[in-house]
């Protein structure tokens, strides 16, 4: 609440629209996870629409992220405009929106960026109850940031306080994704429960919530093949992401929840061994590195397709450093081998040291096809105080950004928004029949060439042995007197061989 | 050396001329009193403070005029006047003007408007306490370090905290609140610093500090000795200096457990604090608000609560005077204040602030510019950007237009002056450009070309010397030859 407080004010003072930040911990595996709800690329993304009434918008994203740093003691001050990208396409303004002139819209990603429990404090700390009552009891770090997959999110946007829109209020909605695997890190069952997963359960809601529900995903909703305990309150059905799902919910705030026990703990047993994999999402993509060598690569992204009959356009958002040159006239998009030429294109060159790549392209995605989007580069050589302190480790290339109106399979009819806003929010559709999802590929790791770091010692160490001793000898040639010496006693290697004789009872040299 | 001048006019009344009065009239005098503030490390201040009088011949009171900032109008009424209450000598109004009974001899009456000064403008200690970084401890009373440091602008927050919302729903209307008491105050301000105003409201914010249970009176006590121990705990909830470039001043209003009510705040004698609340030096102040247990024991909680905003605000605009130094404690007997009305604080007070923080601009402009010469002299090759250059030159003239100003008496212009020349020093000693460790220090230097100049050096020496040797030799053979 507190930090809202301080997020609201700069809203209000320095007039920002809105803003949506991210946090991400490794990688969603789409073909064992299915459709994620939320995704977020690796690393730390930061995107914000900025109001009109802003007249230097480069200044104001500047003073933004570095306030949101603070805030959320990420290091999102790194961002400048060696990685800020201004989309034209991608990145709609969710909430009100008075225009859309995108010069208004700045898009940051810094895929090096990890999220662990400095940004989850922060974070809870945003929350009316804290972490002292309700649902975010459960998040205790040390058993958050045992997972598969981390990532927590912060939007804020403005919308209409009631159906006539009078007045506006600013709506600010906090999002977290984990994935527990308990089949491979658990004893090997897909049995899971509250306590299992977060070593604690809940015992109340927040009092300042209207609302605190757990939704449970019991889709095949045969009685036969999963237990959930204790009984929920109510079941609710819909169609979420183009699939026909069944949650059992349990709300927080209705009496009879707590009255057999002091505190609610969520268990889900399968009662037969469970075969199926998860269902192949519409949309997903892939992205890789492809060519050899420390002088050119190349960028493939695969992007799949994989409804039975419907094609549908998807915008592809890349944001390569400059680094890495594109050639764009090598760009080639192949779907089911012949070419496919975007309805779409919008490319910005890169300026060396200020200003990333971008690519926006929009490509329609033929039915049950793969397109396969190249493009070569070439690696630059850095200046060498411009490498991290590990650069055998590699340079990232943030994710791609892939937005689409996926067609679903299932028809859906028109969700009641009153009743559940959190879960139609959640889970969008603008009509029944397509909805809205965003998706990010793999971030890259990218090797450049660098130069060997130890050059300057060796160098120095070389030329100071050479010049002293060649010049000392060579000096020393040229200016040395010869005269006649009388021998000596001995010098001390004479001396040490007597004593040795001595105590052998040998005569001396 | 800095003059400060009060200009002040003195009206006198039908009969209340003083009989030793110079004629001709109008009369100026200037009275100076020199206030030396001891210190140690350069710059040292010493303040002569001249008063100018100027005597009217006109016998009619003249009706209150608007004067300008920094100045004072004294009326002086005849001693038996009934205009003034018995017993006080001094009537000091709203907006710089004053009401002095008469006394026989001119240098009783100097003394009483020097008096009359020390209230309306400044004494000697309002001013070390504004220079009091530059003071060495000891000289100082314990109030001195009190008061806010100037700057340009302040933030002040509203937070409630309600560390039990089971039982307490607490509904406050900050912002007609705001509006209609804080406002004013700060409109009143504006002429000193930028303000701006936010509130929030905090849940399961708990107080570091378990009171105890009195039996007594039935009621939990907050001692004075753990008062300081309260504001820590609550500090890292309250969030706000990531986001703000200036000062934040927080006022808390702290709604107690059902489990702790009444909570009553002690003082040092041990007797409970009327308004029940404290506040802290240049950090703001903190209430305690009292719910009433309910009167049925079915009720049901939540229980509602709506704040009484004018109690509240009351408290937390004192505190706010409080914490800028405007307190009416040090005020002699026989002098009587009137009160600020709807707009907080006099004109007058306004001066006090408006003094204090022009004197500690300037200080704080002549130790910025002087450490800056420091660091210059201690790296010689440090390059000066011409942006920075031009910086400098801006502080400079601005604080000798400041120090102008404040010997000619015009407190506006000097004060917004010395605000020039601090942002303009800031600006010029922070730049990025003239960090220290930029620039390689001399040592470095040398590690880097004695591995490379000894050995190649060595030689040389050696042979150097054998030629010492050899002509000294050759010197004295022609003798021994002989």
């Amino acid at each position: 609440m507190c930090a809202f407080a301080s997020l609201s004010w700069e809203m209000d003072q320095e007039k920002r629209g809105r803003f949506h930040d991210f946090s991400g911990l490794g990688f969603w595996r789409t073909r064992y996870w299915g459709q994620p709800p939320l995704q977020a690329p690796a690393g730390a993304e930061l995107w914000v629409w900025f109001q009109p009434t802003v007249t230097d918008v480069d200044k104001a994203w500047k003073e933004l992220s570095n306030i949101l740093s603070g805030i959320f003691c990420a290091s999102l001050n790194f961002i400048d405009s060696t990685n800020t990208v201004i989309p034209t396409a991608s990145f709609k303004p969710l909430g009100l929106a008075n225009g859309t002139d995108h010069h208004l819209l700045r898009y940051a990603v810094l895929p090096r960026e990890v999220v662990c429990t400095e940004n989850l404090t922060p974070w809870k700390k945003l929350l009316p109850c804290g972490s002292k009552a309700g649902l975010a009891v459960l998040l205790k770090a040390e058993r958050l940031f045992h997972s598969s997959y981390h990532s927590q999110a912060v939007h804020i946007r403005p919308i209409c306080r009631d159906a006539s829109c009078l007045a506006v209020s600013w709506e600010l909605r906090q999002t977290l994704t984990v994935v527990f695997d308990f089949f491979s890190s658990g004893q090997g069952k897909k049995d899971w429960s509250l306590f299992k997963m977060f070593s604690r359960t809940l015992t109340d809601s927040c009092p300042l919530a209207s609302q605190s529900k757990v939704y449970v995903d019991i889709s095949p909703k045969n009685k036969e093949l999963l237990e959930v305990s204790p009984p929920p309150t109510s079941v609710h059905e819909a169609v979420v992401q183009g699939d026909k799902k069944t949650y059992a919910v349990y709300d927080l705030l209705s009496p009879s929840l707590f009255n057999t026990s002091r505190s609610l703990n969520v268990q889900l047993k399968w009662k037969r061994p469970q075969d199926t994999e998860m269902p192949i999402p519409t949309l997903h993509a892939q992205r890789y590195v492809g060519g050899y060598g420390l002088q050119t690569g190349e960028i493939c992204t695969l992007i799949y397709n994989t409804h039975p009959y419907r094609a549908f356009p998807v915008i592809l958002l890349e944001t390569v450093p400059w680094y890495l040159r594109l050639y764009v006239h090598t760009l080639t998009i192949i779907t089911k081998g012949k070419e496919n030429k975007p309805s779409y294109i919008h490319y910005q060159p890169a300026q060396d040291r200020r200003r990333p790549h971008l690519l926006e392209m929009l490509i329609q995605l033929p039915a049950n096809s793969v397109t396969k989007i190249t493009i070569q580069f070439e690696r630059a050589l850095l200046k060498w105080t411009e490498y991290p302190p590990d650069p055998n480790h590699g340079f990232y290339v943030g994710s791609s950004v892939l937005s689409a109106l996926v067609p679903s399979v299932t028809a859906m009819k028109d969700m009641d928004v009153e009743q559940s806003p959190l879960f139609t929010s959640l889970f969008p559709s603008s009509d029944g029949s397509s909805y809205f999802v965003r998706l990010y590929t793999e971030p890259l790791l990218v090797n450049l060439p660098t130069p060997d770091f130890s050059m300057p010692y060796n160098v120095i160490c070389l030329t100071c042995t050479v010049v002293a001793v060649c010049y000392g000898s060579f000096y020393n040639l040229l200016t040395r007197t010869f005269h006649v010496e009388e021998p000596s006693r001995g010098g001390l290697a004479k001396r040490l061989a007597n004593v040795i004789r001595k105590f052998r009872g040998v005569p001396p040299l | 050396q800095v003059q400060l001048v009060v200009p002040m006019a003195v009206v006198f009344g039908p009969g209340s001329v003083p009989g030793d009065l110079p004629r001709p009239l109008p009369f100026r005098d200037v009275q100076e009193m020199e206030i030396s503030v001891n210190c140690e490390r350069p710059p040292c201040l010493s303040l002569p403070r001249p008063l100018l009088m100027g005597g009217l011949a006109d016998a009619a009171l003249h009706p209150l005029q608007d004067t300008t900032l920094g100045s004072l109008t004294v009326y002086v009424v005849p001693e038996t006047s009934s205009l003034l209450p018995q017993g006080i000598n001094v009537y000091v109004g709203k907006h710089r003007s004053a009401l002095v009974r008469a006394v026989g001899s001119l240098a009783a009456l100097q003394a009483r408007l020097r008096e009359v000064t020390q209230v309306m403008s400044f004494t000697a200690a309002s001013i070390a306490a504004a220079l009091s970084d530059r003071v060495p401890d000891g000289r100082l009373s314990p109030d001195a370090r009190r008061d806010l440091k100037s700057s340009l602008g302040y933030e002040i927050t509203f937070s409630l905290l309600n560390p039990d919302p089971k039982s307490h729903t607490v509904d406050w209307d900050i912002e007609g609140a705001v509006n209609r008491y804080v406002k004013p105050v700060l409109d009143k301000l504006s002429l000193v610093a930028n303000f701006s105003v936010d509130s929030q409201i905090l849940y399961y914010a708990v107080l570091g500090v378990t009171p105890r249970y009195d039996k007594e009176s039935s009621s939990f006590l907050l001692s004075a000795h753990s008062l300081p121990h309260v504001i820590n705990p609550v500090e890292a909830r309250l969030g706000s200096s990531a986001a703000s470039l200036y000062p934040v001043l927080n006022f808390l209003l702290y709604v107690p457990e059902r489990s702790h009510s009444p909570l009553y705040i002690q003082d040092k004698d041990g007797a409970p604090v009327s308004t029940n609340a404290f506040h802290s030096p240049r950090w703001g102040g903190i209430m305690v608000y009292n719910v009433e247990a309910p009167a049925s024991p079915q009720a049901s909680f939540p229980l509602h609560v709506d704040v009484d905003m004018a109690r509240v605000m009351e408290v937390f605009l004192a505190q706010l005077r409080l914490l800028f130094g405007l307190s009416r404690e040090e005020v002699p007997p026989e002098f009587l204040l009137e009160g600020p009305g709807n707009e907080g604080l006099a004109d007058w007070e306004l001066d006090h602030l408006l003094w204090a923080h022009t004197v500690e601009n300037i200080a704080t402009v002549s130790t910025t510019l002087t450490s800056l010469a420091q660091l210059l002299d201690k790296i010689g090759n440090i390059v000066i950007k011409d942006d920075v250059a031009s910086e400098v030159y801006r502080a400079v003239a601005s604080v000798q237009s400041a120090v102008t100003k404040l010997s000619l008496g015009h407190l506006h212009a000097a004060f917004q002056a010395s605000k020039e020349a601090v942002t303009s020093s800031e600006r010029a000693f922070f730049d990025p450009s003239l960090l220290h460790l930029l620039y390689f220090p001399d040592d470095q230097k040398f590690a880097i070309y004695i591995p490379l100049f000894l050995p190649m050096a060595v030689p040389i020496l050696l042979s150097l010397a054998k030629i010492v040797r050899e002509t000294r030799m050759r010197k004295k053979e022609p003798t021994k030859m002989d």
